[in-house]
């Protein structure tokens, strides 16, 4: 995978990781042509589609859209099925998760990235050991955090 | 679990209101991050949401440099950070403190610190650096989550030189108890793969130990690695097939843990890979093949559940089973497969369906006959992309017979597309398409014109090259060039009187060299006017300089009368003062030709076409050169097209024939034979393009040449030639006329649209019938279109000794148009002087035979326009000359087998490399050898002059981007007596150091007939060669030690022997790399060398758990790595 992002359907946004080492520049150029051409399509439309020398593989989940930059040999659906799984370790992880929890708390949707997708290849596809590490990661903030007081609004929203 | 989030998802605008709602949007506006986006979603333009940006940056930049700020609030602060950032606003004032975070912040705020490092730095930038004794010092933790929080970062991002720092540690945790970290490490390591191979190429052994791993999340990352490195050599990995094999059944029989489950397909992401790591073993290998059938054939029949995951399975099956040695039951199986794809009534699904189809349509073209009804349907899909995969199909089913239909589609989409990717593609595939399967000089030249006015000036430059050369070369008959060359005038006339400021320039460059070469064949039109249309484009503003340059040189052709003269004067004054040197001369040459008559009659002779040129068009005359490269390792030449169009074949099925009936025709054989390296691609095209409309004047219906592609996808198909036609005679497909079949299928059809309503049926089924003729009749046809069809075709002939042409292939023995400076510009090294090839001419339906009549060619051509052309024009004709004497380059029996007696004296004391041939042709052989002596190395090269005369004027001259060259002995050799040696010697030296170090050369010389020639060879010798011992004290090696500043470390294996094993490996690396062993003082031992002349590396070895810890330092960039290259090579080969 060459990279993913996540907005809005006002074109905003939400979460964006690059596999591929690419300057600022061209970054929010390809998310600039990337984000209208996506926002112009119908929804009954093909989810792939050529771009550049690019496949682009996208999906919208109520005002989302998960949009990944795949090679011309990948596979298009288990590209589909990884921007699924992944809303599904969100949605476990937030509980029902809504384009808020994204918003506000988009470092921890970054960790489970970080987590299922490593280097552009899916790391654990296993949703269980996925959760379980993230969780670890949380429960030692929260040792750490112990001590100090009060608990930053923001961590308390990743526990619950 | 979709629908939960699709349901709360849509609540979410209730949420937003709903402050007393619980839950993390609540909690989180009183965070600042929150107040921040709370902030900016109030805003209603983009110019506050700017200036609160500012101003939060700014309130940032303040924090962040304060030493008050706590770790703690740095988290925060980077949070929002890297909000604005992804916003859109820079905050590169953050990241030295994302570093710092990272380093100096407990777990919390260094997973932020890292997180932020990764958002905001990539692999290159500098400040990475500061994170590497980091990354260190948390790989070492005993804290499992900060060695997960290094790994994670390494494996996105780590600078490259500073992988060797941390290898060790990462290796280390391949053994590491926890499974999340032997995982992570191994991705680690493919990381570092990706970015630098040869840095983890000894931890090979440790790879497999990943992949026998117990845990499969560990395995399965492995195969990351693995799927890399087969693909790169796949031979090397045959073994592990039935591995591979193995773990697929144990996969898809549900061995492994529901975990892995994914909506209850076992471990789909692992059977996935397991299939493209397959596809890759297997590939044209049928033992390799037959070992997977049993497993492919089972996960086609367990992927049988209705959902999206087990189509990712099954496609990457299908993908899989083409791609192998073929097995009938299997394909069939695969394409009852696509089948269900293509009509499945989900729009993702159909297209890949029709991708999948896109590749095994050559393989397989009753495929596509069967789904025609759904190809047509999807050929008017609301869904460009669709549309757009649809004609891909098309293009690769394109035929004689239905061409036209299949260009016009294509021109169709060409016309609503506003990508330009996609437009280049398209225009490239119906000008080949065109080229290909014309049916008449009409729809040619209307085609090319709409070619070019879409295509504009984004197109492939040899498309009009290549329409230019078609038209100038003609075919086999007169009258018909003459009908397309007046047919293509009549057009451009009437578009340069509509509105050509719309044209884009190369069209319109292309419409003044054909106006200026045959507007002659139209009598009553006269020069004059066509000079006025001309001038007019020369007033016009948008038209480039380069278009006024064809805009002149036509008129220059054209002016003629009274009429035609004083426009050209008009035109040469206003233009001989432009600013554009091209222009200026141009219009000088106008000025001059227009005035003389008998001279421009002379330069631009009308009826050229009375005195053809003979041209080499195949460029045979480069086939040693070619043969040269090709065995030196260079890739076989493509044409641009066909670069493209392999990328996108790449990233599917394979078009590998295997026997069926996959319909090669000959022609593409007598093309693709020929994979020149130079940059004339348009011929190379062309002349089979050329052959394909040459015969379109013979009757039609023995034009069924089926699909065929021109290029294989190897370049090379002359040796398929056998196996094809036995296939084509053993599977006679049974025919059924397109509209039957048409019926047959729609009403088996599963396609979700409402019946068809009588009347678009029959329309569709027109369609149908247009666009799938052809293809149901395959075999006989081939059959039929063989005995016919390939006589018509020119083969290019075997190369025989007696013929001292080689193989020079013909171009149709018509006109060529007359030399000019149009003609020059277009085709230089072809229109060349000095030429003097063998042409092969023979009627079209003598081809059997052609190989004798040979008629020795003089071109001429006009000196005084060429001289314009500049210098590298000169440059190809030399090289090219060189190679066109060479009639037979290795058959030569009086070739002194041993130089190594013309060796000089003063080097003969010394160890000299063997003698290595560099290059050698009619005339002479030259080869090279190199000597190491004690403080130089020379590179000794032997001229041979194997002909019957002496040659002259002999000049040698060698270059190379890694090494200084300077001559040894005096004077260069001037001159070469018959079947005698002369010997250059040159004393090289090191400027960059790399693994092999290459010379290049050209060497010049002059028969005593004849013009000058000149051959180019290269010289490639190992870095070794330049390496000498460099003797010092212990103490003086600690000072320089510290002094330099490039250095590299890896762990080698030491040799095991005994309680000497560091001694003895150290002994080994001495002799064989000429080092010196300053000192051995327990388990350590230092080293030193110097590359010639004086620069020095030193090396400090250490024997650490069995291995030697080999730490190499220099103050030369890249001469560390080079050595440590050679010392694992070294003790590889111990």
């Amino acid at each position: 995978m060459q990279f993913m992002l996540l907005f809005s359907r006002q074109g905003k946004l939400r979460l964006q990781k690059w596999y591929v080492p690419l300057s600022d520049k061209e970054k929010k150029k390809i998310t600039r042509e990337l984000v209208q051409t996506v926002l112009a399509r119908k929804p009954k439309m093909c989810s792939f589609l050529e771009w550049r020398d690019l496949k682009i593989v996208y999906k919208r989940y109520a005002s989302l859209y998960f949009c990944c930059a795949i090679e011309d040999q990948d596979n298009e659906l288990i590209t589909l099925e990884i921007i699924h799984r992944y809303v599904e370790l969100l949605d476990k992880y937030f509980g029902s998760v809504c384009e808020l929890d994204i918003i506000f708390n988009f470092e921890k949707a970054y960790f489970i990235l970080d987590e299922f997708l490593l280097g552009g290849e899916a790391q654990e596809t296993s949703k269980k050991n996925v959760l379980k590490a993230i969780e670890q990661a949380d429960l030692l903030q929260e040792d750490a955090k112990d001590a100090e007081t009060p608990r930053s609004v923001l961590e308390e929203i990743g526990l619950t | 679990m979709s629908d939960v989030v699709e349901k709360t998802l849509t609540a979410l605008p209730s949420l937003l209101s709903l402050d007393s709602q619980p839950g993390s949007a609540k909690l989180s506006s009183t965070s600042k991050l929150g107040n921040l986006i709370r902030g900016i979603t109030e805003l209603t333009s983009k110019h506050e949401e700017e200036k609160l940006i500012q101003r939060e940056l700014a309130s940032i930049k303040e924090q962040v440099s304060s030493p008050n700020t706590s770790m703690r609030q740095m988290k925060e602060l980077m949070v929002r950070a890297i909000y604005c950032e992804m916003l859109g606003y820079e905050a590169s004032f953050s990241y030295i403190h994302a570093i710092k975070l990272a380093q100096q912040g407990t777990a919390l705020e260094k997973r932020v610190g890292y997180l932020a490092v990764s958002l905001f730095l990539n692999e290159s930038h500098e400040l990475l650096l500061l994170l590497v004794n980091t990354v260190l010092k948390d790989l070492q933790s005993t804290n499992l989550i900060e060695v997960c929080m290094a790994l994670t970062v390494v494996s996105q991002m780590f600078p490259k030189d500073m992988i060797p720092a941390i290898l060790p540690l990462v290796e280390e945790k391949l053994n590491h108890q926890k499974e999340i970290i032997r995982r992570k490490a191994v991705l680690a390591l493919y990381k570092f793969y990706l970015i630098a191979p040869n840095q983890v190429q000894h931890i090979h052994n440790k790879f497999r130990k990943a992949l026998c791993d117990k845990d499969p999340g560990v395995m399965t990352a492995s195969l990351h690695i693995y799927l890399q490195m087969i693909q790169e050599n796949p031979e090397g990995y045959k073994d592990l097939t039935a591995s591979f094999v193995t773990i697929l059944k144990q996969v898809v029989g549900g061995k492994l843990p529901m975990d892995f489950n994914y909506h209850s397909v076992p471990a789909p992401w692992l059977q996935i890979q397991l299939l493209r790591i397959l596809s890759v073993l297997g590939k044209n290998d049928q033992s390799t093949s037959e070992i997977m059938y049993d497993v492919l054939d089972e996960s086609l029949r367990r992927a049988e559940m209705n959902h999206n995951i087990t189509y990712a399975i099954l496609y990457e099956c299908v993908k899989c089973i083409y791609t192998i040695h073929p097995k009938s039951d299997l394909l069939e199986k695969a394409a009852k497969c696509i089948g269900n794809f293509v009509l499945s009534p989900k729009i993702n699904l159909k297209y890949l369906g029709l991708k999948a189809l896109t590749y095994v349509v050559q393989q397989d073209p009753k495929l596509a006959l069967q789904h025609q009804m759904t190809i047509i349907e999807c050929l008017d899909h609301p869904d460009l992309i669709i549309k757009r995969e649809t004609l891909e199909l098309l293009f690769r089913i394109t035929n004689a017979q239905n061409v036209t239909v299949i260009v016009e589609k294509m021109l169709d989409f060409l016309r609503v597309s506003t990508d330009d990717y996609t437009t280049i593609d398209l225009v490239g595939k119906v000008a080949e398409l065109a080229e290909k399967y014309a049916p008449d000089n009409e729809w040619f030249i209307e085609t090319m014109n709409t070619v070019f006015s879409v295509g504009g000036d984004m197109m492939q430059p040899d498309i009009p090259n290549s329409f230019l050369k078609l038209l100038s070369e003609g075919f086999d008959s007169v009258e018909e060039d003459r009908k397309l060359r007046l047919f293509a005038v009549d057009s451009y006339v009437s578009l340069l009187q509509g509105e050509p400021g719309k044209l884009p320039q190369r069209f319109l460059q292309v419409i003044s060299w054909v106006l200026g070469e045959y507007s002659h064949l139209r009598a009553e039109l006269q020069p004059s006017t066509v000079m006025r249309l001309l001038s007019k484009l020369l007033d016009t503003k948008n038209t480039s300089s380069e278009t006024k340059t064809w805009v002149l040189m036509t008129m220059t052709k054209l002016c003629e009368g009274a009429a035609g003269v004083s426009v050209a004067q008009e035109v040469s004054e206003a233009y001989s003062s432009s600013l554009d040197t091209v222009l200026r001369q141009r219009a000088q040459e106008l000025q001059h030709l227009s005035q003389d008559s008998e001279l421009r009659a002379r330069v631009v002779p009308r009826d050229a076409g009375l005195e053809p040129l003979e041209v080499d068009s195949s460029l045979s005359f480069l086939d040693g050169f070619v043969s040269e490269a090709l065995a030196a390792g260079a890739a076989p030449y493509k044409p641009p097209h066909q670069r493209q169009e392999e990328l996108a074949q790449a990233k599917a099925l394979s078009l590998e024939p295997y026997g069926l009936s996959l319909p090669i025709s000959i022609s593409s054989c007598s093309i693709a034979d020929r994979q020149s390296p130079t940059l004339l691609s348009m011929s190379s095209g062309l002349s089979g393009d050329s052959t394909d409309l040459s015969h379109k004047g013979g009757s039609t219906t023995l034009k069924l040449d089926g699909v065929k592609r021109v290029w294989g996808k190897e370049g090379y198909l002359a040796q398929r030639e056998p196996v094809e036609e036995t296939a084509q005679v053993e599977v006679p497909s049974p025919f059924r006329s397109p509209s039957q079949q048409a019926e047959a299928d729609s009403s088996h059809s599963q396609t979700p649209t409402p019946v068809p309503t009588p009347e678009p049926t029959q329309e569709k089924q027109q369609l149908a019938s247009s666009l799938f003729v052809g293809l149901s009749s395959q075999s006989s046809v081939c059959l039929m279109g063989k005995s016919e069809s390939a006589p018509q075709r020119f083969r290019r002939k075997a190369k025989s000794p007696s013929s001292s042409s080689g193989a020079s292939e013909q171009i149709s023995n018509s006109l060529v148009s007359a030399p000019s400076t149009v003609d020059n510009l277009l085709c230089d090294n072809l229109l060349d002087t000095n030429i003097t090839s063998e042409l092969a001419v023979s009627s079209p339906t003598q081809t059997s035979q052609l190989s004798q009549s040979l008629t020795t060619a003089n071109g001429t051509c006009d000196v005084e326009l060429t001289d314009t052309k500049g210098s590298n024009h000169s440059l190809i004709r030399d090289l090219s000359v060189a190679v066109a004497a060479d009639p037979s380059p290795h058959e030569d029996p009086d070739k002194p087998k041993d130089f190594s007696s013309h060796l000089p004296a003063e080097l003969s004391g010394f160890s000299h490399s063997e003698i290595t041939p560099l290059c050698s042709n009619q005339s002479l052989d030259l080869s090279a050898c190199h000597v190491q002596q004690k403080d130089s190395l020379v590179l000794v090269v032997f001229i041979y002059n194997s002909s019957d005369s002496d040659i002259q004027q002999i000049l040698l001259e060698l270059d190379s981007d890694d090494l200084e060259v300077s001559g040894v002995c005096g004077s260069p050799v001037q001159e070469v007596g018959s079947q005698s040696v002369a010997v250059c010697q040159y004393s090289l030296s090191v400027k960059r150091p790399s693994v092999h170090v290459e010379v290049g050369g050209v060497v010049s010389y002059q028969l005593p007939v004849g013009t000058p020639q000149s051959a180019q060879f290269s010289y490639k010798l190992p870095l070794t060669s330049f390496i000498r011992p460099l003797t010092l004290s212990t103490e003086e090696y600690g000072t320089m030690w510290l002094a330099f500043s490039h250095d590299t470390k890896q762990n080698l294996t030491l040799i095991n022997e005994g309680q000497e094993s560091l001694a003895a490996t150290l002994n080994v690396l001495k002799k064989k790399l000429q080092l010196h062993i300053v000192e051995i003082i327990g388990l350590e031992g230092i080293v030193a060398c110097r590359l010639l002349q004086d620069q020095p590396c030193l090396m400090h070895c250490r024997v650490h758990a069995g291995t030697l810890a080999v730490w190499l330092r220099s103050p030369v960039p890249d001469l560390p790595d080079c050595l440590m290259y050679y010392c694992q090579r070294a003790l590889q080969e111990h």
